[in-house]
């Protein structure tokens, strides 16, 4: 049985894996110990159980289980990996690289350090997503002290080419911090051949629980630090004052070893699904894939649907629970910033939506969105006047508009 | 966000949703919005010899609530003279479909097509055309 609506969002949120939920319930009540008190048993459990959730990340992503800094999140990691570069390394220099089409966690810290007096390039990406890696290395000064690149986007799923970047990092002496949110527990992430020096990601995104997530910081090769950006107790090497969230680090952990041993068999379910439901979609006329198709998450796919408007789109499909390209806030429609990055015209970037897959999707949950997306879609561009006009042969460019 | 019952049923079930002869005479079209702003509406009018709208049918891109407004206006157009048409005012289209203050552009620009719809009426019957339109650019 099909419970509607059927949630396709999993690049927002994903559901809690129950397997996590049950290894969290203890260290709400029974555990409930400060990891900070040393001098009773309390205390010890709940060190101890931090201490297993460190090694659980650790393996996942390939590092020393003492790099691992817990937060509130990705966000909050993506802040003090940037702020807490740019305050640690200020005699060094004060230029920071990123992207356009990075998370706003990454772009309004970068728009801060600007105000800070911090000197930011935004790479453009091409119509793919992707960035180019001559400009990457071009852009690069003496003063230069951070790359700031996600691994995979969360709007069109498109994978940078990270090991690149991070060779590219290296030879000039320079650090690399990825917003790996979306990446990892998803694709194999690994800091060691991947070249990262610092990355972000977030316990929600892997099936694990909200309000908790990591920083990873390397400590070899080079050894670096970020500046804290919270007064306090010193917790985590002195980089992130606050008590440890206990039961959402354990989760956090558990999620993490869950990624690791059913990545294999989780992504091969997915992308079938994935690759099915792109397929039947994009045999509709007039309708695009976003980003690029061989350097991608498994588990997203960012399709545009020409001639149709996107917030009727998303009236239209009330039964799935997908993202739009469009944020309407107000009157005015804003689109994506990111599929703007990506040169697209304002109307396209409306009609897109976004399906994030997740280990709970089901074939039936994504045989019910195929029929249920073609149905508004030809409901709405029977609706349409540009569909008309379209298939009358009209130039739509030709049109003088009358805007208002 | 939350529409109506009314918004929802005239986008589940829009009426009087095609496309009349725009060569004839007694058609007239109006074609208002923009696909940049996320609205296009195209409204047409068929008049009889008495100055009756007999036939009113739309096509619209845009959000339930645009669709919602020109769907409602083509139901009250019907039957209605040329000059009864023109009276028609955005706010009654905003109290009947209950839309929300950011949703009021799309009953403006439904009050636009009508009278777009009609100038090209009465341009095309050598009359000149009366009205200004409601929205500033």
């Amino acid at each position: 049985m099909l419970k509607f609506p059927i949630y396709l969002d999993n690049n927002a949120t994903t559901p809690m894996d129950p397997r996590v939920l049950e290894a969290m319930l203890p260290y709400f009540t029974n555990h409930f110990g400060n990891a900070a008190s040393r001098n009773h048993p309390f205390g010890w459990a709940a060190e101890e159980a931090v201490d297993y959730a460190r090694e659980q990340i650790a393996a996942l992503i390939n590092c020393n289980p003492k790099e691992l800094i817990f937060t509130s999140g990705a966000t909050e990691s993506d802040n003090l990996a940037i702020k807490g570069v740019f305050e640690m390394y200020a005699s060094k220099g004060n230029h920071i690289i990123t992207a356009t089409t990075e998370h706003k966690a990454v772009l309004d810290t970068c728009k801060h350090i600007e105000k800070l007096g911090g000197q930011v390039t935004y790479l453009q990406v091409n119509s793919e997503g992707l960035i180019n890696l001559e400009e990457l290395e071009a852009a690069i000064t003496d003063k230069t002290i951070l790359i700031s690149i996600m691994f995979g986007n969360n709007e069109v799923g498109v994978v940078q080419p990270i090991r690149e970047i991070g060779r590219i990092a290296k030879k000039h002496g320079v650090l690399f911090f990825s917003d790996a949110t979306q990446a990892v527990g998803k694709i194999p992430v690994d800091v060691e051949a991947d070249g990262i020096d610092l990355m972000a990601f977030s316990g929600h995104k892997m099936y694990g629980p909200k309000g908790v997530g990591a920083l990873y910081v390397r400590r070899k090769n080079p050894r670096v630090k970020v500046t804290a950006q919270m007064d306090g107790g010193g917790h985590e090497r002195g980089m992130r004052s606050g008590t440890l969230n206990v039961p959402g680090i354990v989760g956090l952990g558990k999620a993490a070893e869950i990624c690791r041993t059913d990545m294999a068999s989780d992504t091969a379910r997915i992308v079938a699904m994935r690759d099915r439901l792109e397929r039947e979609l994009l045999q509709m006329e007039e309708s695009y894939l976003n980003g690029n198709k061989e350097s991608r998450l498994p588990h997203v796919s960012n399709i545009s649907f020409k001639y149709v408007e996107g917030e009727g789109l998303m009236m239209g499909v009330k039964d799935i629970a997908v993202s739009s390209g469009s944020a309407c806030t107000s009157a005015s429609l804003e689109p994506s910033y990111v599929l703007k990055a990506m040169g697209m015209s304002d109307d396209l970037a409306h009609s897109s939506l976004r399906f994030g897959l997740s280990r709970f999707t089901t074939d039936e949950e994504v045989d019910f969105a195929i029929s249920h997306v073609k149905e508004a879609v030809t409901k709405l561009r029977e609706l349409s006047p540009l569909w008309e006009m379209f298939k009358e042969g009209i130039d739509l460019d030709s049109v003088e508009w009358a805007e208002h | 966000m939350a529409y109506s019952d009314k918004v929802i049923d005239h986008y589940s079930n829009p009426r009087n949703v095609g496309t009349l002869d725009k060569s004839k005479s007694n058609v007239g079209t109006g074609l208002v919005g923009a696909p940049e702003c996320g609205d296009v509406m195209r409204l047409q009018i068929e008049v009889d010899e008495n100055q009756v709208i007999t036939d009113a049918k739309f096509k619209t891109f845009g959000c339930g609530s645009a669709i919602a407004s020109s769907s409602l206006a083509t139901e009250w157009l019907k039957g209605k003279t040329v000059d009864e048409a023109l009276a028609i005012d955005n706010m009654e289209i905003v109290e009947e479909l209950a839309l929300p203050p950011v949703k009021i552009h799309c009953s403006v620009l439904a009050e636009d097509a009508i009278k777009s719809a009609i100038n090209d009426y009465r341009v095309k019957n050598g009359l000149e055309p009366l009205v200004e339109a409601k929205s500033h650019h």
